[in-house]
C-alpha cells in the first residue's frame, strides 16, 4: 500500500553501534494450542520454520517466527503479504480454537547494529544478556527502559527489536542515547 | 529485588518484570451467595508471617500469571507453579515442608 | 604545618602539576592526588565549619568515612555540593568553594553557636520549638530552614550523561584489598563469572601502604601480579573506581561507577549504576579506625592515626611537623615510625594501655620516640588549627600532667570492620570483645531465595586484621562463593602473608575514662552534626535507652557520612551511660546506599524527552504542527484543543465545539483501546465482563457496555462490536487499554481456564478517526468507496469497506450527538487517511477537534465519561444505568456486589443534570451544601459535581453531578460552594441537554 508508513520512517542514528527503524514488517499475533499439527504445519508453510522451543526464535529476512508465549506465536512475514497469511492460517485452523491478528502495525521493529550492541541492550533491559547466557536464536520479552520490548539476534552484533509502535519513538530514542554513550567492556 | 522463576516461559524474572496479583487460591463467591462468604472473599485477606501463597504476572515478559509459594518473612522462594490449579502441587508442599515443618495456609498443610 | 615531603608519594606524579582553585584561591597540586591531600600540601587544614556550632573543621580521615571534608564542586552545570574531598581525584581546573559558613570559612557569624552550645544540648531542637505552636509556622521554621542544609542545591540543569547497565555474575566481590583480590582469584580460577570492584582508584587496600609480604613478594608486588592475572581471566571483570553501594534482596546489587570525575574532559557517562544480579556476594571491604573522645578532638589537625600514614606515604604530605600519635593499640605506631622516618617530629606517643610489648613498640623506641603508657589526652589546645595536647592520666578525670606543642595529633581508638553490605539485607553481628569490634556472624548471614546464605564476608571485614589471616580468609571466601554459586574449585594454595607481631587492643572510650562534664563537652563523637559523648549521655538520662532513639534524639550517624566515624563510640558511649553491655545495646540499622551516589545515576538515561514515555498516535506530528495544546492520558498525549494564532485555549474549544456541531469535525480517537476477543467460549465470557449482555449481539452490529470490578464499582466502558460468530471487538477507555486486557487475561488464565477465549489487545494496530457532524456523511460519500448511508449502515451498525482507497472499518457509534463514523484503517495509513480526510472535508468546513471538545459534546449529551462521573465507588445504578445492567444473567462481575444493602440504599448520591440560576459554570468538584455541621465541624453535603462546563451550543453553564435523591428533586435549586467561601445556585435538570430524542445521532 502506498500509504503506508512506519513509525519512524527508516529512522538511522548511526554510530558504533547503529539503531536503525526497520521499516514495515509483517507481524501476527498467532494463539492456539502450539503443539498443534496444523498450527505447526502453517507456521512451517509460511515462515519455512517450525513452532520454535520456549524462549527462542527464528528468522531469516522478512520471515520468522518467536515464541510469544505457551499459547503464543509472533510470525513474521513481509508486510504486504501480513493479510494473506492471515487468510491461510484462518483456512489452516479451520475448526480449531485459534486466534491470528494482523499486529504489523501496531509495532515498531528496531535493529540495533554494531560492536557493542550486547552491551546497548544490557543499559536497558534487566536481562543476562552475557554471551554465554544469551545467543542467536534466544528470544527474551522484557523491558527496554520502561517499556515492554522483545528482542533475538540475527548475528553476533545485530539485535532484533519489537516495541509497541506508540513508544517507538521512545526505544528508538533510549537506544541512541546508550549507543552513544559508548561501550562498557562488560561483553 | 525479588526473583521469581516463571513457570511459563522459563525465564528468571526481576522484581521489576512482574507484577504482584495478591493472594493465590481464592475461592469466587457470585451471585446467590451468602453475605459473609462474599465479604470473605472480597475482602479477607490473609498476612502471614511466614508461608505464604501468591499470584504473579509476568507483565513484561510472556504475559502470564503463575503461582509463588514463598516466606514473607525471609523471602525464601519455596517455589512457582502454574495458575491453573486449586491447590499447590504436591512437590511444593514437599519443598514448603522440608523447610517450614508444621505450615499450615488456609486449607492447606 | 602541613605540606609536601620530598620523598614520597606512591600515588602522586610530581612530573605533572595540575592547578585548581579552593575558595576563589588559585592552588597546585599533582596527578594522582586527592582534593584532601592537595589541600593539605598547601597548608589548607581548615576545610569547613560543623553543622550546629560551626566549628572549625579540618580532614580527619583518608577515605569515604571522612565527616568533615565537603565541599562544592565545580560550577554552572556542574555544580554539586556535598562532594567528599577525600574521595575527589585532583583534575586540571577543579573548582571547589567551602560550605556551611556566612560569610566566610576564616571568620563564621554562626560560630556563635558554639558560646551558647551549653543552652543547645541533645534535643534542643524538639525542646526549643515546641512552644508557643504558632511560632513553629512563622518563626521557628523559617529560622531553621535558613540555617539548615549543607551545601546549596544545584540551579542549572546537569548535561552530564549517565547510565545503567545490567549485568549477572555469579561471584561478586566488593572491595579491592588483599582480601578481595585474593576472593577475586580464588573465585576466577574455579570458572565462576566473576566480578571485583574497588571504590578508590588504586589496588591493594591499607596493604599498599602498610606493605607486609604476602608470599615472599612485597604486597604492592603481590597485588600488581595478582590484578594482572585477573585482567588475564575472561570470566572475571575487575573495576576501579566503583564502589559497591547496596546489597539487596535475593543477590541484587548496586554498584556506582565514576567514570569521569576525575578526568571531565573524557567521553562517555560521568556515572554508571551497575544492576548487578549475583548467585553470592564476598564483602571484603575492610574496616574504618574510629576515633579516640578527648576533649577537643574535633580541632583541625586531629586526624586519624593511618589518615596521617596515608596521606604521608599515598601522596608525599605531612599533616603536620610535630605529631603526637595517641593510640589504644599498636598499628597507630606505624604511623610514628612512618614520620619519624620520614624526618618528622613524634614527641610522643600516648598509649592509654598500661602496659603493650610487640615489634612495632619496639621499632617505635628503637627509633628514639617517646612512649607513654597509661597515659592519654586530657585535652588538644588550639582554635582554628592544633597547638598542643595537655597530657593526663588515662586512668584519672584530667589532671593535666605535662603540655606538649603539637600541629598534629593522630589518633586511633581500634579499628571497626566496615560491616554495611553484609548488614544491607539481614546479615547479623557479634560483638567481638577481645578486639572491641562488631564483626558478621558467620551463623547469620542474608538469606537468598533458595533459604541459603547468598553473602560471605572476608578479611577485615570480617574481623581478621592481620595479614596472614586476612590473604588466607579472603583465598577461602573466594572459593566457598564460587561453590555456593555451582563451581567447584581447583586446587590451589592460598596465599602466605607475614607482618609484625602486635598485642591485643584496649578498649577506650573515653579519654581519659573520669573525664569531668566540662571536658565530655568538648569530646566530640559526630564532627559533622556535632554530637559530643555528653550529648549521648543525656539522651541516655532523658530515657532514650534505644539505640534508634538516641540515634534521632541526638542525631548521631544522621549526618552525610551517615555514622562511619561515630557510630560504634556513640553506642559505646550508651551502653556505659545505661551500664549495659555493648552487644545488649546494638546497632543502628546499616541502610544502601554506603556512601552518597548521585541523584542524576539513580535516573540514568531516564531525563529530559526520556524522562518517560510517551505515546504518540500516527497522526502526533499533525497535531503538534498544527497548535495541538496536549493533555496527558495514561502516557499518551491528546490534543486537548488545537489553538490557532490570536486564540486562547477556551476560545479554541469553543470554536471546535460549534464547528462540529454545525459542519464537520474530525477527532483522533487511535488511543481508544481495542481489544479482540475470541473463541467459541468468547461469547459466554463477554456476558460475565459486561454487565450487559454481549452473547446475543448481532454480527455486524454495535452495543454500548459497561464493566465493572468484582466489588461492584464501574471500572470501564466502551461500545462493542460483534465482528463474527465466535470474534467480538471490544473498545475501552483510552487509559482502559492496557488495564481492560490484563483484567480479560486475568478471569482467563486465573479463574475459567478451561473456557476457550483468546483476546488481543489491537489497540495501536489502527489509527481511529471519528468523523462528526451534519456533513459527516458528505465526506465520508466523497471519498467514496463504501456505502455509508442510513439505510445500509444505520447507526450502532459497522461495516467494513474502503474509503479512499483506504481499507477501513466504519462504526456508526457517536459520543457528541451528532451524526458520526468512527473510522479505523490500518496505523501506518493513518496519518495519510487523517490528510485525506482534511483534505476531502475542507469544502464541508472540517475542522479537528481535541479532547475538552469531546468532553463538552459529550456532557450536552449526559453522557458520563470514566474518571469523571465515575472515581471507584460509583455503581452503574448511581448514574442511572439500569438499562446497561441485564437482569436476565446469573452472574458477571459485580453482580454479586451490587446485591449488597449499601449498593442498594435508597441514599446513595445519584446522577443529575444541574444548570446554573445565572448561567456561571459550577467550579469543578464543588460539593452541594446541606444544612447542619457534621461532627468535625464541616458543612453537611448532599451531593457533588463530576463534570462541569460552559457549553457553547448553549451558550450558559451546564453540569452534571451526583445528588441525594436527585432524580425525584427535578426542579429544585440547590447550593454549590466556591473556593472563595461564596455560592452558586443550580437547578436539578435531566442530564441530556441537548437533542434529548437523539434525532441528530441518527439521520
Amino acid at each position: 500500500m502506498s500509504n503506508a508508513v512506519s513509525t519512524l520512517n527508516g529512522k538511522v542514528a548511526s554510530g558504533e553501534v547503529t539503531i536503525r527503524e526497520g521499516g514495515l514488517r509483517g507481524m501476527i499475533t498467532f494463539r492456539g494450542d502450539l503443539s498443534n499439527a496444523k498450527l505447526k504445519s502453517v507456521c512451517k508453510t509460511l515462515t519455512g520454520f517450525g513452532v520454535p522451543e520456549m524462549g527462542k526464535a527464528t528468522s531469516n529476512g522478512d520471515k520468522g517466527v518467536a515464541w510469544m508465549s505457551p499459547d503464543e506465536l509472533l510470525i513474521l512475514v513481509p508486510h504486504a503479504q501480513t493479510n494473506d497469511a492471515i487468510a491461510a492460517i484462518e483456512k489452516a485452523m479451520k475448526g480449531q480454537h485459534h486466534l491470528a491478528k494482523n499486529v504489523s502495525d501496531a509495532r515498531t521493529h528496531l535493529t540495533v547494529q554494531g560492536s557493542f550492541a550486547r552491551e546497548v541492550i544490557a543499559k536497558l533491559a534487566p536481562a543476562d544478556l552475557h554471551p554465554d547466557h544469551f545467543q542467536i536464536g534466544d528470544f527474551r520479552r522484557t523491558r527496554l527502559g520502561q517499556v515492554a520490548a522483545a528482542f533475538w539476534m540475527t548475528d553476533a552484533e545485530t539485535f532484533e527489536v519489537i516495541c509497541f509502535r506508540s513508544v517507538g519513538e521512545y526505544a528508538f530514542d533510549l537506544l541512541a542515547a546508550s549507543a552513544k554513550a559508548g561501550p562498557v567492556g562488560r561483553f | 529485588m525479588l526473583t521469581l522463576h516463571c513457570p511459563n516461559c522459563g525465564v528468571h524474572a526481576d522484581e521489576t518484570d512482574l507484577h504482584a496479583e495478591g493472594e493465590a487460591h481464592l475461592k469466587r463467591f457470585a451471585s446467590g451467595s451468602s453475605d459473609d462468604d462474599f465479604h470473605d472473599y472480597m475482602f479477607q485477606r490473609q498476612n502471614p508471617k511466614g508461608v505464604h501463597f501468591e499470584r504473579w504476572k509476568h507483565v513484561y515478559g510472556c504475559g502470564k500469571y503463575f503461582l509463588a509459594a514463598r516466606c514473607t518473612a525471609t523471602l525464601e522462594v519455596f517455589g512457582t507453579y502454574s495458575a491453573q490449579t486449586h491447590e499447590p502441587p504436591q512437590a511444593i508442599k514437599d519443598a514448603i515442608t522440608a523447610k517450614r515443618p508444621g505450615w499450615s495456609w488456609g486449607d492447606f498443610s | 604545618m602541613s605540606t609536601r615531603l620530598a620523598n614520597a608519594g606512591r600515588l602522586v606524579n610530581k612530573n605533572k602539576a595540575v592547578s585548581f582553585t579552593f575558595n576563589g584561591k588559585n592552588l597546585r597540586g599533582f596527578e594522582g592526588d586527592t582534593l584532601a591531600s592537595a589541600l593539605l600540601a598547601n597548608d589548607q587544614m581548615m576545610v569547613g565549619r560543623s553543622f550546629k556550632y560551626h566549628r572549625p573543621r579540618g580532614v580527619v580521615a583518608s577515605g569515604a568515612e571522612e565527616p568533615n571534608g565537603l565541599v562544592n564542586l565545580g560550577k554552572d552545570n556542574t555544580f554539586e555540593p556535598n562532594q567528599r574531598i577525600t574521595t575527589t581525584e585532583l583534575f586540571d581546573g577543579l573548582t571547589a568553594t567551602s560550605q556551611n559558613h556566612w560569610p566566610s570559612l576564616e571568620f563564621d557569624v554562626g560560630v556563635i553557636n558554639t558560646y551558647f552550645s551549653r543552652f543547645m544540648p541533645a534535643g534542643f531542637y524538639y525542646k526549643m520549638f515546641i512552644h508557643p505552636r504558632p511560632f513553629w509556622k512563622h518563626i521557628y521554621e523559617p529560622m531553621i530552614r535558613q540555617a539548615a542544609g549543607l551545601g546549596k542545591a544545584p540551579k542549572d540543569r546537569d548535561t552530564d550523561t549517565y547510565e545503567h547497565f545490567n549485568a549477572s555474575f555469579d561471584v561478586m566481590v566488593v572491595g579491592g584489598g588483599i582480601a578481595g583480590l585474593a576472593a577475586a582469584h580464588s573465585a576466577g580460577q574455579s570458572g565462576a563469572r566473576v566480578m571485583l570492584v574497588e571504590q578508590t582508584a588504586d589496588w591493594g587496600g591499607r596493604a599498599v601502604v602498610d606493605m607486609p609480604s604476602i608470599d615472599g613478594k612485597t604486597a604492592q608486588d603481590w597485588v600488581a601480579d595478582t590484578v594482572q592475572a585477573l585482567e588475564n581471566m575472561p570470566n572475571v571483570t575487575i573495576r576501579l573506581r566503583t564502589q559497591g553501594s547496596g546489597v539487596y534482596d535475593h543477590g541484587y546489587v548496586l554498584a556506582y561507577e565514576r567514570l569521569t570525575d576525575h578526568a571531565p574532559e573524557n567521553d562517555g557517562p560521568r556515572h554508571r549504576l551497575w544492576r548487578i544480579r549475583a548467585k553470592q556476594i564476598v564483602t571484603a571491604t575492610g574496616a574504618i579506625e574510629r576515633p579516640l573522645s578527648f576533649a577537643g578532638n574535633d580541632i583541625p589537625g586531629v586526624v586519624l592515626a593511618a589518615a596521617v600514614r596515608d596521606y604521608a606515604i599515598n601522596f608525599g604530605v605531612s599533616v603536620g611537623d610535630r605529631t603526637v600519635v595517641v593510640t589504644n593499640n599498636d598499628d597507630a605506631y606505624r604511623t610514628a615510625i612512618t614520620l619519624k622516618k620520614a624526618g618528622l617530629d613524634i614527641p610522643a606517643i600516648i598509649d592509654a594501655r598500661t602496659s603493650a610489648e610487640g615489634d612495632l613498640i619496639d621499632e617505635a623506641k628503637a627509633l628514639g620516640i617517646r612512649v607513654e603508657f597509661g597515659k592519654g589526652i586530657a585535652k588538644v589546645k588550639g582554635g582554628k588549627r592544633v597547638t598542643g595536647v595537655a597530657i593526663c592520666n588515662q586512668a584519672g578525670e584530667g589532671a593535666v600532667i605535662e603540655e606538649i606543642s603539637c600541629d598534629c595529633v593522630a589518633m586511633s581508638g581500634g579499628w571497626s570492620p566496615v560491616v554495611h553490605l553484609w548488614s544491607h539485607c539481614g546479615g547479623k553481628l557479634i560483638w567481638d570483645a577481645d578486639q572491641a569490634m562488631f564483626r558478621p556472624d558467620p551463623e547469620k548471614p542474608p538469606l537468598g531465595a533458595d533459604g541459603a546464605g547468598f553473602v560471605v564476608t572476608a578479611g577485615v571485614a570480617n574481623g581478621h586484621l592481620f595479614t596472614a589471616e586476612v590473604i588466607a580468609d579472603g583465598f577461602a571466601a573466594g572459593r566457598s562463593a564460587a561453590k555456593a554459586a555451582g563451581f567447584k574449585a581447583k586446587a590451589a594454595q592460598a596465599p602466605m602473608g607475614e607482618d609484625a607481631h602486635e598485642g591485643p587492643l584496649a578498649p577506650v572510650w573515653l579519654m581519659p575514662q573520669g573525664a569531668s562534664h566540662a571536658l565530655r563537652s568538648k569530646a566530640w563523637l559526630d564532627f559533622q552534626n556535632d554530637v559530643k559523648v555528653s550529648d549521648v549521655q543525656l539522651a541516655a538520662q532523658e530515657g532514650y535507652e534505644s539505640v534508634e532513639h538516641a540515634k534521632r534524639y541526638t542525631t548521631i550517624g544522621m549526618a552525610t557520612d551517615q555514622g562511619k566515624l561515630s557510630n560504634i563510640n556513640g553506642l559505646a558511649t550508651l551502653a556505659k551511660s545505661l551500664n549495659a553491655e555493648i552487644p545488649n545495646v546494638g546497632t543502628t540499622t546499616f541502610r544502601p546506599p554506603y556512601t552518597p551516589i548521585s541523584m542524576s545515576v539513580i535516573a540514568g538515561v531516564a531525563k529530559n524527552e526520556l524522562f518517560q514515555p510517551i505515546r504518540k498516535t500516527p497522526m502526533s506530528d499533525w497535531h503538534t504542527a498544527n497548535g495541538a495544546d496536549y493533555e496527558p492520558v495514561g502516557q499518551w498525549r491528546r490534543p486537548y484543543a488545537y489553538v490557532r494564532s490570536g486564540e486562547t485555549v477556551h476560545d479554541a474549544v469553543n470554536r471546535e465545539v460549534v464547528n462540529t456541531r454545525e459542519k464537520l469535525g474530525l477527532l483522533d480517537a487511535s488511543t481508544l483501546g481495542k481489544l479482540v476477543v475470541k473463541g467459541p467460549d468468547a461469547g459466554k465470557f463477554l456476558d460475565m465482563m459486561y454487565t450487559n449482555m454481549m452473547s446475543n449481539l448481532a454480527v455486524g452490529k454495535c452495543r454500548y457496555g459497561l464493566m465493572c470490578s468484582e466489588n461492584g464499582f464501574l471500572s470501564d466502558d466502551g461500545v462493542v462490536a460483534r465482528i463474527d460468530e465466535d470474534t467480538w471487538l471490544c473498545h475501552t477507555t483510552t487509559g482502559g487499554a492496557e488495564r481492560i486486557h490484563a483484567w480479560m487475561e486475568d478471569w482467563l488464565q486465573c479463574e475459567w481456564w478451561d473456557w476457550k477465549v483468546y483476546v488481543a489487545n489491537v489497540t495501536e494496530q489502527w489509527a481511529q478517526v471519528a468523523v462528526v457532524g451534519p456533513n459527516a456523511r458528505k465526506v465520508l460519500e466523497k471519498l467514496g468507496g463504501m456505502d455509508v448511508s442510513k439505510e445500509t449502515l444505520p447507526f450502532m451498525q459497522w461495516a467494513d469497506g474502503t474509503l479512499g482507497g483506504f481499507d477501513a472499518r466504519v462504526y456508526r457509534i457517536s459520543f457528541s450527538g451528532e451524526l458520526s463514523y468512527e473510522i479505523a484503517v490500518p496505523a501506518s495509513q493513518g496519518r495519510a487517511f487523517w490528510d485525506a480526510l482534511l483534505a476531502a472535508g475542507e469544502e464541508f468546513g472540517a475542522m479537528p477537534y481535541g479532547t475538552e471538545a469531546l468532553h463538552i459534546m459529550r456532557a450536552e449529551k449526559g453522557f458520563i465519561m470514566i474518571g469523571d462521573e465515575t472515581d471507584g465507588t460509583v455503581i452503574p445504578q448511581d448514574l442511572n444505568l439500569q438499562w446497561a445492567i441485564s437482569k436476565k444473567k446469573e452472574d458477571f462481575l459485580g453482580k454479586r456486589a451490587q446485591e449488597r444493602s449499601h449498593m442498594a440504599d435508597p441514599n446513595r448520591w445519584k446522577l443529575v443534570g444541574l444548570e446554573t440560576v445565572d448561567g456561571s459554570v459550577i467550579p469543578d468538584g464543588a460539593y452541594a451544601i446541606a444544612e447542619g455541621t457534621n461532627a468535625n465541624g464541616q458543612r453537611n453535603t448532599q451531593g457533588r459535581v463530576t463534570s462541569t462546563y460552559y457549553s457553547p451550543t448553549l451558550k450558559r453553564g451546564i453540569a452534571m453531578g451526583l445528588v441525594l435523591h436527585g432524580p425525584d428533586r427535578m426542579g429544585e435549586v440547590i447550593e454549590f460552594n466556591k473556593v472563595d467561601g461564596t455560592t452558586v445556585q443550580a437547578k436539578i435538570v435531566d442530564q441530556v441537554f441537548y437533542d434529548k430524542d437523539g434525532e441528530k445521532q441518527n439521520v
